[in-house]
């Protein structure tokens, strides 16, 4: 079988500071035949989109192809004239982005923007267009294909607009398709429904792919063939199988690690002289917030959190895991007096903490620290290490100069960085050492209580391992309570004694962290565990994660009844959307708020 | 910190000669401001008048020398009075609740609608002309622009994580605002100054046109243009080099200024992401 794409000893150039060369993509080669998947694979900065890129002929600015050859049929891209490139890309070689939102014009409806391109390159007439738009939708499992080319595009969700984005490329019947990241901005149960259609369309139309990701387990499910990157150089390349089952390279293994879900804490075991059923070190008790205009109740317009419940023993870690825009980062400003709660209390050491952080005192706001999710934006750019982990260390505790500087060089100890980094500015940083920059500033107050919003998300694996491994160690070392918010289950499952599951707002699970790895839950829970990616081939056609492909909203929306009903794969009718679910303690003690439990028991 | 680099440099010699001949100038004139000694109007360049006679007959390199400190002192003065007064109010205003905010945009707004050649106009009128009163009008016409970017530029900093950290950990408004806000503003406002400085070189050009500005004999480099306009259709170096000159400055302090905002890009875009 010959090779629709090949590509032979490719390099990619950018100009340094002083105008010298620098490689980022260094004699890479590769060839897919037809109906193949082919994934190249590293962590950012590894040129994965650059050479995606250079596939269309296309190389972003400062950025020059400096060598090599693509052949794409019989086809040499990058001998290509511009002109031939207008015909060229998006019709032999089709693209889809990390981000669909970007890339779709919010004021035209989304059927106009698919067949654009069609009618552009003057492929088929309108009707023409329309008709095959509708026939990809269905093969990408849309709802309503019929129809859903006449909505806008901030009116579908995002992993059907990623869908639609691959329809889009998929129109001029391409004979390769670049996917780049196409999952990473979704949440896992949307994921899941995006990698199995888009699956299904590459063997239906027998389309070769790249797929370019971070993310092993994900590749392992889609590709033929894995290409891994490290430096804009090939570390290892073969078939699925064989990089999974016996990688040879170093770097392959330490990404197949980061990626195993491992547990890096046990629970605590509690001590003889630590029988006090005291008071809990947190305790939220029906804490209600939202945005908007605040009514005669003084309740907010738009409720993001809805009488949540939650207590945090000392030294001990809450996992708290849902979707985006559940309200999780909410739930953190809410707890640190950043975002005042409407309803509700908190309490820190069975003293209750005012809403609003302007009334808590210095020591009340020193013992709960907060760290950021984005490590770029939580430090100011413009002060260096020093100054940023100095000043908490003058403002608590009133440290001078001298023993400031021995503390730094404590805390950047603690969190593994070198001492001599502590002149350097932030922005000079690179995210993993940023987000530790952040770890230390919170440790910095002494704090009982560190939140931690999605601090791994913006990091690769293998960073975003290290840095949960640092959680871990942390939280052995010293004394201090985590509360580890995150999407991503199996970081939370690495690091947490306790896991809340949160969804719209809503405790729907609270539970110990062993009772999350499978068993009969909240049905929300177990779709979110079903739908982890595992790091090995057949997964996506075994798992059972059930879905319902449309969120059914004809459903009556009663404020009280389950939130999950619209989605759920289990409910039952004339229960479900007739009552509220009732909270119950499972046999396992988790507290789940569900009817399921009850026709069971 | 800022390095300059490659352009910048053209730009800082270009300000530094500026800066030279607005101190020195009038020391090093060889001819005095108002005199009238070539005996022909628009001479060429070159022969006793280096660079010609002006209208009246005027020697143009001793009025250049001699305008060009109110050009630079007076545009300078403003603008940064301008710029400074202009960033202040609006840190003051982004950080303090919102009716002091909503007062202060109003009031700007306010501000901003009175056509800066009218207000100078009836203030001239009211109180006659000096050097103090033409730095104040060009500061308050230019003043509620700066105010615009400046709190623009502050409100969104003011979202940032690392503000929302140091005010989650008890920080006062004035430190946030000075510690955390200001320094990443410093590079988009330098931007700005550049353009408030050539916006007031036109504002002082446009008022000595109308006999509002600096009064005869002595003229800035914006009237000798506008008292030379009768030479352009002879391409005289009277208007010229006084064009030139507006030109050297202006382009010199944005060559300059872009050079020290654009050494702190990696900032700002590290900040944006
Ligand atoms: N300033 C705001 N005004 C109005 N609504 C907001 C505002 N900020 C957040 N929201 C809404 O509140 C809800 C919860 O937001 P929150 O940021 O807590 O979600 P999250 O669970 O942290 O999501 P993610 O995983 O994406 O970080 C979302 O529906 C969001 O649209
Ligand atoms: S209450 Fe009903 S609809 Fe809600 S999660 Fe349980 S079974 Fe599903
Ligand atoms: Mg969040």
């Amino acid at each position: 079988m010959s090779a629709v794409l090949q590509v032979n000893g490719l390099e990619v150039s950018v100009r340094g500071e002083r105008g010298e060369r620098i490689k980022i993509v260094d004699n890479v080669s590769f060839a897919a035949s037809k109906g193949e998947v082919l994934a190249l694979i590293g962590e950012s900065g590894s040129g994965k989109t650059t050479i995606a890129l250079a596939l269309m002929g296309y190389a972003r600015r400062g950025c020059t192809v400096s060598g090599g050859e693509i052949l794409i049929g019989d086809t040499d891209v990058l001998a290509l004239s511009r002109a031939e490139l207008f015909g060229f890309r998006g019709n032999r070689v089709s693209y889809v982005s990390q981000s669909a939102a970007a890339a779709f014009n919010p004021s035209k409806t989304i059927m106009d923007q698919v067949i654009e391109s069609a009618v552009l390159h003057r492929l088929s007439s309108k009707t023409e267009a329309r008709a095959k738009a509708i026939k990809i939708f269905e093969s990408l499992a849309l709802p309503n294909p019929e129809t859903i080319g006449n909505q806008y595009p901030h009116q579908v969700s995002g992993g059907q607009l990623q869908r639609l984005m691959a329809a889009m490329a998929l129109m001029s019947d391409p004979e390769v398709l670049v996917l780049d990241e196409p999952t990473t901005a979704l949440d896992v149960t949307t994921q899941i429904e995006v990698l199995r259609s888009f699956k299904k369309v590459v063997a239906d139309s027998g389309i070769t792919a790249v797929y370019v990701s971070h993310d092993l387990s994900v590749v392992a499910q889609m590709a033929d063939q894995i290409v891994v990157l490290k430096n804009g150089t090939v570390r290892e390349a073969g078939a699925t199988m064989q990089v999974l089952d016996a990688p040879s390279d170093e770097y392959t293994r330490s990404l197949m690690a980061a990626a195993k879900s491992i547990v890096r804490v046990q629970p605590q075991s509690l001590d003889a002289s630590d029988v006090s059923p005291a008071k809990p070190l947190l305790e939220l008790r029906g804490v209600t917030a939202g945005f908007g205009k605040t009514d005669r109740d003084g309740m907010p317009r738009f409720r993001v959190l809805h009488a949540v419940e939650l207590s945090l023993e000392r030294g001990s870690t809450l996992g708290i895991i849902g979707e985006s825009g559940c309200g999780k980062s909410t739930l953190a400003r809410t707890i640190a007096g950043l975002h005042p709660a409407a309803a509700g209390s908190v309490c820190l050491d069975g003293e209750t903490l005012a809403p609003h952080l302007s009334r808590r005192t210095r020591e009340q706001l020193r013992r709960v620290q907060i760290v950021f999710q984005n490590a770029d934006t939580a430090l100011n750019p413009a002060q260096t290490v020093e100054q940023v982990l100095g000043r908490p260390l003058a403002f608590y505790h009133g440290l001078s100069a001298d023993a400031a500087r021995k503390r730094i060089a404590r805390l950047l100890e603690q969190v593994k960085l070198p001492a001599n980094i502590a002149p350097r500015r932030c922005a000079e940083l690179s995210g993993g050492q940023k987000q530790r920059i952040n770890l230390a500033r919170a440790l910095a107050a002494d704090p009982d209580i560190i939140l931690c919003d999605e601090v791994t998300s913006a990091l690769d694996t293998v960073v975003g391992a290290a840095i949960l491994d640092l959680i871990a160690e942390l939280r052995r070392e010293l004394d201090v309570a985590f509360v580890f918010i995150s999407h991503d289950i199996s970081a939370v499952r690495s690091v947490c004694d306790d896991i809340l599951v949160l969804y719209a707002g809503r405790t729907v699970e609270i539970g110990k962290r062993d009772n999350f790895t499978g068993g009969p839950g909240h049905p929300y829970t177990d779709l979110l565990i079903s739908s982890v990616p595992e790091l090995r081939q057949g997964w996506l056609e075994e798992t059972h994660a059930k879905t319902v492909a449309e969120p059914n909203s004809s459903l009556p929306g009663n404020g009280d009844l389950c939130a999950f009903l619209d989605r759920c794969p289990v409910r039952q009718v004339g229960t479900c959307d007739k009552t509220p679910p009732p909270r119950l303690t499972h046999g396992n003690g988790n507290e789940v708020l569900c009817h399921l439990g009850q026709t069971k028991a | 910190m800022t390095r300059i680099q490659g352009s910048g440099w053209v730009g800082l010699l270009l300000v530094l000669m500026w800066l030279l001949v607005a101190l020195f100038g009038p020391m090093l004139a060889h001819y005095e401001v108002g005199a009238i000694v070539a005996p022909d109007v628009f001479e060429r360049m070159g022969g006793a008048h280096f660079l010609g006679s002006d209208y009246l007959g005027r020697d143009v390199l001793s009025r250049l020398m001699n305008g060009a400190r109110f050009t630079v002192g007076l545009s300078f003065g403003a603008a940064l009075l301008a710029s400074a007064s202009g960033a202040s109010l609006a840190l003051f205003s982004a950080i303090s609740g919102r009716w002091i905010d909503e007062t202060v945009s109003r009031l700007m707004d306010a501000l901003i609608s009175i056509p800066g050649k009218i207000l100078a106009l009836v203030i001239v009128a009211a109180f006659g002309s000096s050097m103090l009163l033409l730095l104040l009008i060009a500061a308050i016409s230019y003043m509620p622009g700066a105010f615009r970017i400046a709190r623009s530029l502050a409100v969104n900093l003011n979202q940032m994580d690392y503000v929302q950290v140091a005010r989650a950990r008890g920080e006062g408004r004035v430190h946030i605002a000075i510690f955390e806000i200001l320094p990443n503003m410093i590079h988009p406002l330098l931007a700005d100054f550049g353009l408030r400085f050539v916006f007031v070189v036109l504002l002082l050009s446009g008022l000595s046109f109308l006999g509002l500005g600096v009064q005869p004999p002595d003229a800035d480099l914006g009237s000798l243009v506008r008292e030379n306009i009768s030479g352009l259709s002879e391409a005289a170096p009277a208007i010229i080099a006084p064009a030139m000159a507006i030109a050297t400055l202006t382009i010199g302090v944005n060559l300059l200024i872009d050079s020290l905002a654009s050494g702190g890009r990696s900032v700002t875009d590290e900040a944006q992401r």
